[in-house]
């Protein structure tokens, strides 16, 4: 197979289309409840939220404990969008509108606080996180502490398909650009890549406002199908969660992003019928975990490399392999 | 490119798997027919879980008595009891889990308004009721597209609750002139406070200033000193007790005399806790009352300190009353569905509970009377009923 354009439809477009397709069928056929629908749905909006997050804290280095922020603009924005324009291009636009919003305000955070280097960041970021709901609280036109409700519905399996696939696939094209490697050369050594002539302000601006866009886009999926936002939804711990399931997949991997965000949700459903002792097991099942596999559940690495052939592609063989296996 | 896939690939395998223990969960039950099932989707972990479990622990006691008399129609109750982490998004989801997988004919649950907004949709689709104890804001049943279904409650709502204050305001206290202190980052605050005020100036009284405070807030002196300086006959504080009791303190430290007024917020022992010898001249709106002598309500006190050991507040008894009022609704039943229970709760009349004895109206909210409390010298000293 030498073809590339044959390669890349036989090893991505089609297992693609084959899993929404597989999925639409189950769904009609009544085999994929209405329960795991809304299982499906968490999953889609936690990927989105922890490969946007990955972004800036994994390739990028910067420890940002404000990405809650960036989803409560897109997720308010949506939701005030549609409940004036409800129909498919009002939300549409609405979601995208969300999104540019969050990258503005990342672009306007991210000039000042991203020359900051290390753990500034993290209490910059949180700041922000914290005006962003402080605000939404206290504005009249975004209903205060009450929040907006309902919020109609728009989301659906084929739109959750495309703009999960979409954000992955976008984020993944940016890493592997030259913007996104001169990202990951700021994570490795910001002094070192600066010596070489990367623009590092450049770069970690950049890939907060990518990652801040697409932030919005996953709080604009929450809103258009979840009904209900408050801004109490988007605290400090919201933050956190997303950040549990970066650093549960691994910083700097993809798809460890998309596996951590599978695997928790099937953590958190399996430990639905003990509702006293739930959160206690959850925790300690992340203890358990971050204690045998410190470095995430894939590290760095990502997982098409230690499970597929090669396709007759030549590529360098990474030194760390033995590690996802 | 390739990487992608395979995530995509795992994820397809984890979706069977998820399907697998999803389905295993659903087998495992008993066949429908044997109990009566209703689902519980309470705040249980997480920012509010003490309205959550206060809640069930009431739920708990009325499942225990409805089933030590013989269940409904000779069947029993089973509860299956989920917890939401305060979360709105986990609440429709576990709403979901409960009328989809789990198959109940009821969902009792969650206690907060936000919570409950998110589970009346699911809802509407499924023609399963929701019922809440404790979601009293005034969209909760009813908003400008008409009334909810299949949503109900067994409390009344904020904004029955304002406007009674303000009334007792003018009545008790011929109060003219009033300041309101609310908390900015509740909606029930600014519930309480907006009735409030529209019925108090409606009613030609003045609102003569008004602030408000943060969550968290311990430090008043600031804005009681500001209220000092100004005439005024009642301080409308809705708010909930862990604020409200240091509100009080320094207020009444600060030699601000007047009466003031809260909502059901301030309904815990904490409140006198913290404001101590300092809690007097201070009156807020409930929903029952434990020094209530209606002999239902001695009774409820009484099995309910034999199983948990302590005294049972509002929260508990609107829980107690909503799995009784829930039965009620399933005994009167034509058909044991979620559409034939809706028709039952909808037609609900004179249902007599702790916490009173009411209707259901046609926006689905309870008609009944709201009682007063009002402490002297840190210890309750008034009880009216209105």
């Amino acid at each position: 197979m030498k073809n590339p354009l044959l390669r890349q439809v036989l090893t991505l477009w089609l297992p693609l289309v084959a899993t929404y397709l597989i999925v639409l069928l189950l769904v009609r056929a009544g085999i994929i409840d209405a329960y795991m629908q809304v299982t499906i749905a968490t999953i889609c909006i936690n990927i989105v939220l922890a490969v946007s997050l990955n972004l800036i804290t994994g390739f990028t280095g910067q420890f940002s404990l404000g990405h809650a922020g960036f989803m409560a603009i897109g997720a308010y924005t949506t939701a005030l969008v549609t409940m004036r324009f409800d129909s498919l291009v009002g939300f549409l636009g609405g979601l995208v509108l969300g999104g540019m919003i969050a990258a503005l305000v990342g672009f306007l955070i991210g000039l000042p606080t991203l020359r900051l280097r290390g753990d500034y960041i993290a209490i910059a970021t949180l700041g922000m996180a914290e005006i962003i709901r402080i605000l939404l609280q206290n504005f009249e036109f975004t209903n205060g502490a009450a929040g907006l409700s309902p919020v109609p519905q728009h989301m659906n399996w084929t739109l959750f398909f495309i703009l999960t696939v979409g954000s992955v696939m976008l984020i993944r094209n940016f890493v592997r650009s030259r913007q996104g490697r001169d990202a990951i050369a700021v994570r490795e050594d910001e002094i070192a890549a600066e010596s070489i002539g990367v623009n590092t302000t450049r770069s970690k601006v950049l890939a907060f406002t990518i990652g801040a866009f697409f932030g919005g886009i996953a709080g604009g999926m929450y809103a258009s199908y979840f009904y209900v936002i408050k801004p109490e939804q988007f605290g400090f711990l919201k933050s956190v969660d997303i950040l549990v399931i970066v650093v549960l997949g691994g910083l700097g991997s993809l798809s460890g992003s998309v596996i951590a965000a599978f695997l928790l949700a099937i953590i958190s459903t399996l430990l639905q019928p003990f509702p006293g002792v739930r959160m206690i097991l959850y925790a300690l099942l992340l203890i358990v975990i971050m204690i045998f596999r410190p470095q995430g559940l894939l590290g760095k690495r990502e997982l098409s490399t230690a499970l597929l052939p090669r396709f007759g592609r030549r590529r360098r063989p990474e030194p760390s392999g033995k590690e996802a296996a | 490119m390739k990487r992608i896939l395979t995530g995509v690939a795992a994820a397809t395998a984890s979706l069977v798997l998820l399907a697998g223990c999803a389905g295993g969960g659903a087998q495992g039950q008993a066949p429908a027919g044997d109990t009566i099932k209703i689902g519980l989707n309470y705040e249980l972990s997480g920012d509010v879980a003490t309205y959550g479990e206060a809640n069930v622990q009431g739920i708990e006691l009325a499942a225990e008595e409805l089933n030590a008399a013989g269940g409904i129609d000779g069947k029993q109750i089973e509860l299956i009891k989920y917890d939401t982490k305060s979360d709105a998004a986990e609440a429709t989801t576990l709403a979901t889990k409960l009328m989809t997988q789990d198959k109940v004919i009821t969902v009792i649950g969650p206690a907060t308004s936000g919570g409950m907004k998110a589970t009346i949709p699911v809802a509407e689709q499924m023609k399963i009721p929701v019922v809440s104890g404790s979601a009293t804001a005034d969209d909760v049943t009813v908003d400008a597209n008409g009334v909810k279904q299949f949503a109900f409650r067994t409390c009344f709502n904020d904004s029955f609750q304002g406007t009674a204050a303000a009334n007792y305001a003018a009545s008790k206290f011929g109060a003219k002139k009033a300041v309101i202190l609310r908390d900015s980052s509740s909606d029930y605050s600014k519930g309480l406070a907006d009735a409030f005020r529209q019925t108090f100036t409606a009613a030609g009284g003045e609102i003569v200033s008004e602030d408000a405070y943060a969550k968290g807030a311990d430090n008043f002196n600031a804005v009681m000193t500001k209220f000092k300086g100004q005439q005024f006959d009642v301080i409308y504080l809705p708010g909930y007790y862990t604020e409200a009791g240091k509100a009080i303190k320094q207020a009444r430290d600060l030699g601000v005399t007047q009466p003031i007024l809260g909502g059901d917020g301030f309904d815990s022992p904490v409140l006198a806790e913290q404001a101590g010898t300092q809690l007097t001249d201070v009156y807020f709106t409930n929903h029952y009352s434990s020094a209530d002598q209606d002999p239902k309500v001695q009774e409820f006190i009484k099995a309910f300190e034999a199983k948990y050991n302590t005294e049972p507040n509002a929260f508990h008894a609107l829980g107690y009353d909503t799995l009784k009022f829930v039965a009620d609704g399933v005994s009167r039943a034509s058909e044991k569905t979620g559409e034939g229970v809706q028709k039952a709760l909808a037609e609900t009349k004179g249902f007599a509970g702790v916490t009173g004895t009411f209707d259901v109206d046609e926006n689905h909210n309870p008609v009944k009377a709201i009682v007063f409390i009002g402490y002297k010298d840190g210890e309750v000293a008034v009880t009216e009923k209105a």
